[in-house]
């Protein structure tokens, strides 16, 4: 077992990032972000990690970089929030569809305007299509895990796709928490060599990022779909094997007392765990209440989430995000695809709440529960939704 | 002219790095400029390409004309590809993951690429000091999309969002001064070059890829689509650039300024601009006014000349 400490999850990022052996680092700062690639620079120019810190002058140059580093066959580590990545989105589309692994974490943030420095997830929804993997990380620990997972995926020959890990900012960042390091040897055993399939080399010449028409654009995005759906069995074998060498066992979706459990809660990132306080006390009160927490963002794990709600009798939902316009939160959407004419599809109701950080507390999720089951009394339609905690509202 | 031009077919490699069947416009000098960049450079490069003419007219999928490892990632991020391949093999080969090798990194786009959207990440690249060459290949306008006009388009030029129009003649800014942009980073290395010159356009790669540090070339690359030009007038037209200095051949090695082509006596600014037809709407006062700021630029640039080179 390696060494167990208390760090602030930011820090412990950068070590896992240390841990990978990363070759090189090319990342611009930005709230709450900065502690990672703060910590990152000061391990290389101690000489504790040895990597190009490359001090880019944005966000679009860092993904563009990161590009570059990949493509010769390199480990490339970046990380972002909201602005940053709503300005490297361009880059971000292009390196999935150019299959080029590299592991960047996502310290979520809003999105601007009104700017606002705080935590929910509409900067991660504004990326759902980029065809990267994504992870919800919801502890210090799983982040830790999740940079090296996230290289073993990436850099899988099955894969070869980039892997975004989601980090709620500051109330996930910016927290201590005890984390356990990986022995080197774990690390050796569980992340092999980055050997690319293909690298830009002179003794090797390749061309990467051709034009394609109509006759075979299609074909190509079509391959990167699948790529990226059939990584879900890569990312399951690597989760498994984590579990062997370190002894913690992650899953698409997380489920907490929800076996039995006539209502599930839905979540993504750190609610998770507020939520599944709540459940407690749901569960006193006698309710038949429990949770799941989706981790598995892209590859969307349908499978997987069919069969948890196989015995639930409603779903709440809870996105931190607002599609505008649409019909409830990003999740909410996708669960309502998932479930349609499944055999007893659940009623789905769906709350949007947390936005910048606002709290929503064990007693909130309480009320919402609350609220939920009134709405199903009166069977709700897809597109209803509702803002919870919202003034006016 | 230098004699030895006339025989820079014997003196410039004939293996080809960006090979024939590619589906540049008939006359394209920009096409030719790439080849000859090739050429200078050799094997051992890693090129990353912006978004713009030679990047679509080389690499339809599934076929390309590049025998060089080469990557195209979008429009203005060229140099912070560059720069992150530079670093990444720097890194491999220092780890011990590669063998040790020289390999020169290059960075090309067009003057939109460069001179407009491009501009940051190419100060940003410049600034960190990695170990490459980047190239403009100025056709002074966005060709790939259909002649819009570009922050390097000349005055008086017509491009389609530049019209020669009732009220406004064409472009009605000076074009931007790229390579003093570039020198004013205090890289090792900066040159402009035309392939009209091709000696002299090959000699300054070369020199580029010798140098340590951030090199940066700006290639004059006639586009007789663009410009209105009979296809087989490419090659005089850049060589009239040069003859009227309107694009001087110089280089910047280390903050010294030196004429690479020495002209002597300038001819008309009229003889360049009267075989195009993006200048067909000029009248005398256009014409004039070109050529005092022609003159006055000229003047400036030997003055650098002379100031640097004297001590
Ligand atoms: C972000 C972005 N904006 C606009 C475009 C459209 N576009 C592609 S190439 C190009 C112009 C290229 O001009 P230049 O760099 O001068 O190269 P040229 O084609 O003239 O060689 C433009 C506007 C794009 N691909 N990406
Ligand atoms: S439009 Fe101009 S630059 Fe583009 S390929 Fe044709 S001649 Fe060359
Ligand atoms: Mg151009």
């Amino acid at each position: 077992m390696g060494k167990r400490i208390g760090l602030e999850v930011s820090l412990s990022a950068a070590e896992a990032v240390k841990m990978a052996d990363v070759d090189c680092i090319a990342a611009y700062p930005i709230t709450p972000q900065t502690h990672i690639v703060e910590h990152l620079s000061e391990l290389v120019n101690n000489g504790e990690l040895d990597a190009e810190f490359i001090p880019v002058e944005s966000e679009h140059s860092a993904m563009s970089v990161c590009a570059g580093i990949a493509a010769v066959g390199a480990r490339a580590f970046t990380c972002t929030s909201s602005q940053g990545l709503a300005l490297m989105n361009e880059i971000v589309h292009i390196v999935s569809s150019m299959r080029l692994p590299m592991v960047m974490i996502l310290a979520n943030r809003s999105l601007s305007a009104p700017i606002s420095i705080w935590n929910d997830h509409t900067d991660v929804m504004s990326v759902r299509d980029c065809g990267w993997v994504q992870v919800f990380a919801n502890n210090g620990q799983e982040v830790f895990d999740h940079v090296l997972f996230g290289y073993r995926v990436a850099e899988s020959e099955k894969v070869m796709l980039p892997v975004m890990i989601h980090v709620d900012g500051f109330i996930l960042t910016h927290v201590i928490e005890p984390v356990e390091f990986w022995e080197t040897e774990q690390v050796e055993r569980y992340l092999p060599e980055f050997k690319p399939v293909h690298a830009l080399h002179p003794d090797r010449p390749v061309t990467m990022g051709c034009i394609a028409g109509p006759p075979i654009f299609s074909e190509v995005k079509v391959a990167q779909d699948e790529a990226l759906i059939q990584s879900k069995s890569e990312i399951i074998s690597a989760w498994k094997e984590l579990g062997d060498i370190v002894g913690r066992n992650y899953k698409p979706i997380e489920g907490y007392k929800h076996e039995d459990a006539e209502t599930l809660f839905i979540t993504q990132g750190c609610f998770g765990e507020t939520v599944s306080l709540a459940v407690d006390a749901l569960r006193d009160e006698g309710k038949s209440v429990g949770l799941l927490m989706d981790r598995l963002w892209r590859p969307f794990p349908f499978e997987e989430f069919r069969q948890a709600v196989e015995n639930a009798k409603s779903l709440i939902v809870i996105d931190r995000a607002i599609s505008y316009g649409g019909q409830g939160g990003p999740l909410a959407l996708d669960l309502r695809s998932a479930l349609y004419k499944e055999k007893n599809e659940p009623i789905i109701t769906n709350f949007i709440c947390g936005l910048a950080s606002r709290d929503v507390t064990i007693d909130d999720f309480k009320n919402i529960y609350n609220r939920s089951m009134e709405k199903i009394k009166v069977n709700p339609r897809e597109e209803d939704f509702e803002y919870y905690g919202v003034r006016g509202k | 002219m230098e004699p030895t031009n006339v025989y820079a077919y014997k003196l410039v490699s004939r293996k080809e790095y960006f090979s024939p069947g590619h589906r540049a416009c008939q006359g394209c000098a920009e096409a030719l400029a790439v080849r000859l960049v090739g050429k200078a450079l050799g094997r051992d490069t890693i090129a990353a390409s912006a978004t713009g003419c030679m990047e679509v007219v080389s690499t339809p999928l599934p076929f390309t004309n590049w025998n060089v490892p080469w990557i195209h990632v979008a429009f203005e991020n060229a140099a912070a590809v560059a720069s992150g391949a530079e670093a990444g093999m720097k890194a491999l080969m220092r780890k011990g993951r590669l063998p040790k090798k020289k390999i020169t990194f290059l960075a090309m786009a067009g003057d939109g690429g460069t001179s407009d959207i491009g501009i940051q990440a190419l100060s940003g690249a410049l600034e960190r000091g990695h170990d490459f060459i980047y190239v403009c290949y100025d056709n002074e306008a966005y060709m790939n999309t259909g002649i819009q006009r570009s922050s390097s388009t000349p005055f008086g030029a017509s491009t389609t969002t530049s019209p020669a129009g009732k009220v406004v003649p064409g472009q009605v800014t000076w074009k931007k001064n790229m390579p003093e942009i570039a020198a004013a980073h205090d890289i090792p290395y900066v040159a402009t070059a035309c392939p009209s010159y091709p000696i002299d356009l090959v000699q300054k790669v070369k020199k580029a890829a010798r140098i340590k540090g951030p090199a940066y070339i700006h290639i004059l690359s006639v586009c007789p689509t663009g410009w209105r030009l009979p296809p087989e007038l490419s090659i005089k037209a850049g060589r009239l650039a040069v003859e009227t200095g309107i694009f001087p051949l110089y280089e910047v090695e280390d903050g010294r300024y030196k004429f690479t082509v020495e002209v002597g006596i300038l001819r008309p600014v009229s003889d360049y601009l009267k075989i195009q037809g993006r200048f067909r709407h000029l009248d005398e006062g256009m014409t004039g006014k070109i050529q005092k700021r022609v003159k006055e630029e000229y003047e400036r640039l030997k003055k650098k000349v002379k100031m640097t080179q004297g001590d």
